[in-house]
């Protein structure tokens, strides 16, 4: 029977902080993605700080999880907002067409 | 029990807040008076932090909250130039119609996050505070929301600040899991022997707080917020979340990672020669101020971090010495941008600067001394903070650093002089109007004699920093 041990949960970690990178510079087709990429990201952290906290027995991790839970989502209420904001002047949230701003 | 004394500014700052608020929403067409409000509330906010410079380090609530001389310094200047920021842009507001009650409250909400950024002496804490000026940040980025490059410049800070964010909670994650604590004092005592795990959160951190003070290779969003954001919000950019995220910087390196000094050097001395040569570069092409300060105070950035990158107590010092003339210099170049302004319409590309002296012989000469001041040459204050610098750099054999240093001033030196060229010999344009507000004013004409005095006194400053001691 295989043990699941730090590193099986580390590596979850990594992978899906990987997925979200990848998500945010690859992505050329619509914001929202890059709203669910970030999100992922900070999943990963999420995963990583409990698993880290079961193991080292300590509940720090686990509070500093509860905080980074709240602060996503007041970002992304925010990240919605402003996108609502950009699509009633532009019209679009394609990715490759947000460059007005160019030097 | 707890001193709360300590924390009294914060609680203060987060009551005064919830009270403006209060009268934003309950008081029709109250924008003025809720400004006034929290100009008088900074006012007040500093009185109470000055009051706790005589402390030494102290820490409250279980070590997690650090009260010494760098957080008392770093907050006064943060709140002293939030100010001048305040006063020298209510114009600018009230002409482009985008005085409403959330900005003041926003920018209110955005210093106390760097408050508690600057004195927090634990992962949670800093994390909370960096989230809460960010946040703050995001909203003032595109606060004109009717006028598309506003918001664009909102959404591309936003996507990336919070991909930045996310690099650095992977870093204090990967911390937390290997010294298993969030405090930095503990961090510091486990730290001493180099594991792995740590260097690579190291990593993570340093990149997420490079992009904060938009050092290359991190620095891609710092043009276009700039240029996008209205002009007062630019300013903001350009001086308030630089001093916090600087503080975060010594904090990190200097606290818990002091052991790991091998480790680290050489990626800053990396970033430092990096944003060095590409602020000086970059800059060369561009035709809006806006933009162009963004590529200078990217340079400016390279030149602080090369302090940090000596390692010494001295070079600490003449990074805070940097950060504080930068500050002061910026304040002093967008006052001047405040003031060309024809029929409510404000003017920010480089050709409207042309032939500036024919009519504005005063804001000419300004312009002159702040550039002058920007390029690093003596007498002015911008020469003696790099000065420093490069003494506290050479004093550790790091030639290398100092030697680009110097060729990328010489070569930051060529567009300065270029927009002076164009200030006093290019051909004379319509007259911009002269009705500047007090405040405008005031905060022009200290910042510039400040810069053209500072070599009479250098000796103010430099006690007051000479206390501030890390290592």
């Amino acid at each position: 029977m295989l043990e699941i041990g730090l590193g099986h949960y580390l590596t979850l970690g990594a992978i899906i902080f990987t997925i979200g990178l990848i998500g945010i510079f690859l992505n050329r087709k619509n914001v929202i993605v890059l709203l669910m990429s970030i999100e992922l990201i900070l999943l990963a952290v999420n995963i990583n700080l409990v698993s880290f906290s079961i193991f080292i027995n300590d509940l720090g991790g686990q509070i500093f999880t509860l905080f980074i839970l709240t602060v996503a989502a007041a970002e992304a209420a925010i990240g919605l907002a402003i996108i609502v904001v950009y699509f009633r002047n532009s019209g679009t949230i394609r990715v490759e067409e947000i460059e007005k701003l160019k030097g | 029990m707890i001193n709360l004394d300590l924390i009294f500014p914060e609680i203060y700052l987060s009551l005064s807040i919830m009270f403006l608020l209060m009268i934003g929403v309950f008081k029709k067409n109250s924008e003025n008076l809720v400004y006034n409000l929290s100009v008088i509330t900074l006012v007040i906010l500093l009185a109470l932090i000055v009051n706790l410079f005589s402390i030494n380090e102290t820490f409250i609530f279980n070590e997690s909250y650090k009260i010494d001389k760098l957080s008392s310094f770093m907050k006064s200047l943060t709140i002293i130039s939030a100010i001048f920021v305040m006063i020298s842009s209510s114009t600018y507001l009230k002409k482009l119609k985008i005085l409403k009650i959330e900005y003041p409250i926003l920018i209110l909400s955005s210093i106390l996050g760097m408050i508690v950024m600057i004195s927090s002496n634990d992962l949670i804490v800093f994390y909370l505070g960096l989230e809460l000026q960010s946040l703050a940040l995001y909203v003032l980025a595109s606060f004109n929301r009717d006028n598309i490059l506003s918001s664009e410049s909102g959404l591309k800070y936003f996507v990336l600040s919070a991909l930045s964010s996310g690099l650095l909670l992977y870093g204090c994650s990967l911390i937390y899991g290997f010294s298993s604590s969030t405090n930095f004092t503990h961090i510091a005592s486990s730290s001493s022997n180099v594991e792995y795990g740590i260097i690579f959160g190291l990593v993570f951190i340093i990149v997420g707080l490079a992009f904060k003070i938009s050092a290359v290779p991190f620095h891609m969003w710092a043009p276009d917020v700039y240029h996008g954001s209205p002009t007062s919000v630019t300013l903001f950019f350009a001086a308030l979340p630089k001093v916090a995220a600087l503080t975060v910087f010594i904090r990190f390196l200097y606290i818990p990672f002091l052991n790991l000094i091998d480790q680290w050097q050489t990626i800053i001395i990396f970033i430092s020669i990096a944003s060095m040569i590409f602020g000086a570069v970059a800059a060369i092409g561009q035709s809006n101020l806006k933009r162009l300060i963004a590529y200078s105070s990217i340079g400016h950035m390279g030149y602080a971090l090369a302090g940090l990158a000596s390692g010494t107590n001295q070079g600490i010092q003449s990074s805070i010495t940097y950060i504080t003339i930068y500050i002061i210099m910026t304040l002093a170049f967008f006052s001047c941008l405040f003031m060309l302004r024809k029929k409510n319409i404000f003017y920010e590309k480089i050709q409207d600067l042309s032939g500036l002296s024919t009519n504005h012989p005063i804001l000419s000469i300004a312009l002159l001394i702040v550039l002058f001041s920007l390029a690093g040459i003596p007498p002015l204050a911008g020469f003696f903070a790099k000065f420093y610098i490069f003494i506290a750099v050479i004093e550790q054999s790091m030639y290398f650093l100092a030697i680009v240093g110097l060729l990328s001033t010489v070569v930051a030196a060529f567009y300065y002089l270029r927009l002076i060229k164009i200030i006093y010999f290019d051909k004379a344009q319509e007259k911009f109007e002269t009705d500047h507000n007090l405040g405008l004013k005031i905060t022009l004409a200290i910042s510039i004699s400040i810069l053209a005095l500072y070599f009479l006194y250098p000796g103010i400053l430099n006690e007051i920093v000479s206390k501030i001691t890390i290592i």
